[in-house]
């Protein structure tokens, strides 16, 4: 009986996984849209500021990080509101298996989507900004761990701001201060492997706050889902 | 005494005992500020170090206090219109968060003028002033939220449950700013309470912000009203009230 | 008392400007938003009025 829910929410869970990533897959061009916006951002900074080497790898963690969490919220907004206009979402919604979990699923394929992509490419950036190996090693580990926190606290803004005027404009308003931490550490861990220190106290803390976002995270949105769709 | 508190969450009773109430807080509210400046301009001595320019923490900290305790407040009044479903604690949870945006606001301006004579800048990215910059940013998102759902039940439960999340991540915030802080300045620059104060510096500053804390009482108090009138406007209560020129 | 004549407590030892901002604009927001509520509960009414009538 117990491992028949068991399997039974398994599969749910992968039911939804496989159907997001698919329709992810069919339009392709939505995650080239969030590359783009992280390769354009980031390119931004150099001609804005100048060419000079030592300037562009000393703002370099700042300003990488700053573009990954742009990129992964412009992309919240579509984390639900194509299924909450088809309906799909009231569907997930009674459906008998926890909605928390569910919404794992969802999450998890946002961040296959639009924070892997960004994680690969910034190595490649991260080279035009002059940083040396050792640190776009710790800039990749440092977004592999910080970036699903930022789709797991997205989440929660996403459904917050579900089908209200001007939703793209509140969800940066509500979701950036809730990143600063995941920005801190983040940019902190590149920046102390830049300065020959380690970086293992700020991935600790960065993969302390994905864990506790991954443990909250879901529950709340959730519970924003609820209350933006009854 | 035996007081049935559950007769109060209905806001067609609690309207007029919030009346009642208002007065009363604004009188303590003058009274404890009077005392306060009283104590912050003509008792408490110049510091030794900062001259006159520290009689600023007079209104900077509690300002700064009040814009965090209205926070957890607001956050409170969330947590009990969600977990019992009351309307009132929903009002009372948007009437906090104006005040406290402005305090948070005034606590902002009245760090940096106390830092430009203190420090030469009117802006030093400490710890403190970091913290109150995304605090206010908070409060934004809060009002910006509850003011965009047209909704009214729905903007009640959505802002109770940002105001819930939020209330988790300040205490992740105000230790990811310090970390932070600690890092990028060898030189800390202690903002806020020195450590040896007078002790009537001490008292002009509790005075203060007792005062602020009420006042914030009294204004929540106003607003609640007016949102009650606003969302009830329809009912037969309000329209007699509005006619019936007893306000 | 600590203050000489009113000339010197107006000056604040010569951070007049940064003292008496800070508490005038405090002041002038206590201010604002007492009055600024006072006509919001006002307009509220006058609308359940005009609803009444109607």
């Amino acid at each position: 009986m117990k491992t028949a829910k068991k399997n039974a929410w398994t599969n749910a869970w992968l039911t939804v996984l496989k159907r997001d990533l698919l329709l992810a897959l069919r339009r392709r061009s939505d995650i080239a849209t969030t590359l783009f916006f992280f390769v354009i951002v980031s390119s931004l900074f150099p001609l804005g500021i100048g060419p000079e080497a030592a300037v562009l790898s000393s703002i370099a963690p700042g300003v990488l990080w700053v573009a990954a969490l742009l990129a992964g919220m412009i992309s919240l907004s579509r984390l639900f509101s194509a299924d909450f206009t088809d309906g799909t979402l009231e569907q997930i919604l009674l459906a008998p298996q926890p909605l928390a979990l569910l919404v794992t699923a969802k999450i998890l394929a946002h961040w296959l989507v639009c924070g892997l992509p960004v994680v690969l490419l910034a190595p490649l950036i991260g080279l035009q900004y002059a940083l040396p190996n050792e640190a776009l090693l710790v800039l990749v580990y440092s977004l592999l761990l910080g970036t699903p926190a930022l789709s797991l606290i997205g989440a929660i803004g996403a459904a917050l701001t579900l089908g209200v005027r001007g939703s793209g404009l509140l969800v940066a308003l509500l979701v950036l201060p809730l990143y600063i931490p995941a920005l801190i550490f983040g940019a902190g861990a590149v920046a102390a492997s830049q300065h020959g220190m380690s970086a293992e106290a700020h991935l600790s803390l960065l993969a302390a706050c994905s864990l506790l976002s991954l443990v909250l995270a879901p529950l709340a949105t959730a519970a924003a889902l609820r209350i933006s769709v009854e | 005494m035996n007081i049935n508190w559950f007769k109060y969450s209905s806001p067609q009773t609690f309207y007029p005992l919030a009346g009642k109430m208002i007065p009363w807080f604004t009188w303590l509210a003058v009274v404890l500020a009077m005392a306060g400046l009283y104590v912050s301009f003509a008792i408490a001595p110049t510091d030794f170090q900062q001259g006159e320019a520290y009689r600023i923490i007079f209104v900077h900290v509690p300002a700064a206090w009040m814009s965090m305790v209205i926070y957890i407040a607001m956050a409170g009044w969330a947590a009990v219109g969600l977990a019992l479903n009351a309307r009132l604690s929903a009002m009372m949870a948007q009437a906090l968060a104006p005040t406290g945006a402005i305090f948070t606001l005034l606590a902002l301006v009245t760090g940096s003028l106390w830092g430009k004579p203190m420090w030469g800048a009117w802006w030093v990215w400490d710890a403190r002033l970091t913290s109150e910059l995304i605090l206010l940013f908070l409060y934004l998102g809060f009002m910006a939220l509850q003011s965009s759902i047209d909704d009214p039940r729905r903007a009640d439960r959505a802002g109770a449950l940002l105001a819930l999340v939020g209330v988790v991540n300040v205490p992740i915030i105000y230790f990811s700013v310090k970390w932070w802080n600690t890092l990028h300045q060898g030189s800390t620059i202690n903002m806020g309470v020195a450590p040896k104060m007078a002790a009537t510096m001490l008292l002009g500053m509790l005075l203060m912000a007792l005062a602020f804390w009420v006042y914030t009482v009294a204004v929540a108090l106003m607003r609640v009203r007016c949102i009650i009138l606003e969302r009830e406007c329809s009912t037969d209560w309000v329209k007699e009230l509005s006619t019936g020129g007893q306000a | 008392m600590q203050w000489a004549s009113w000339s010197a407590f107006f000056n604040m030892g010569g951070y007049a400007f940064y003292v008496w901002f800070s508490f005038g604009l405090t002041a002038l927001c206590v201010v604002w938003e007492v009055l600024a509520l006072r006509k919001r509960s006002q307009q509220a009414l006058r609308l359940s009025q005009l609803l009444a009538q109607n």
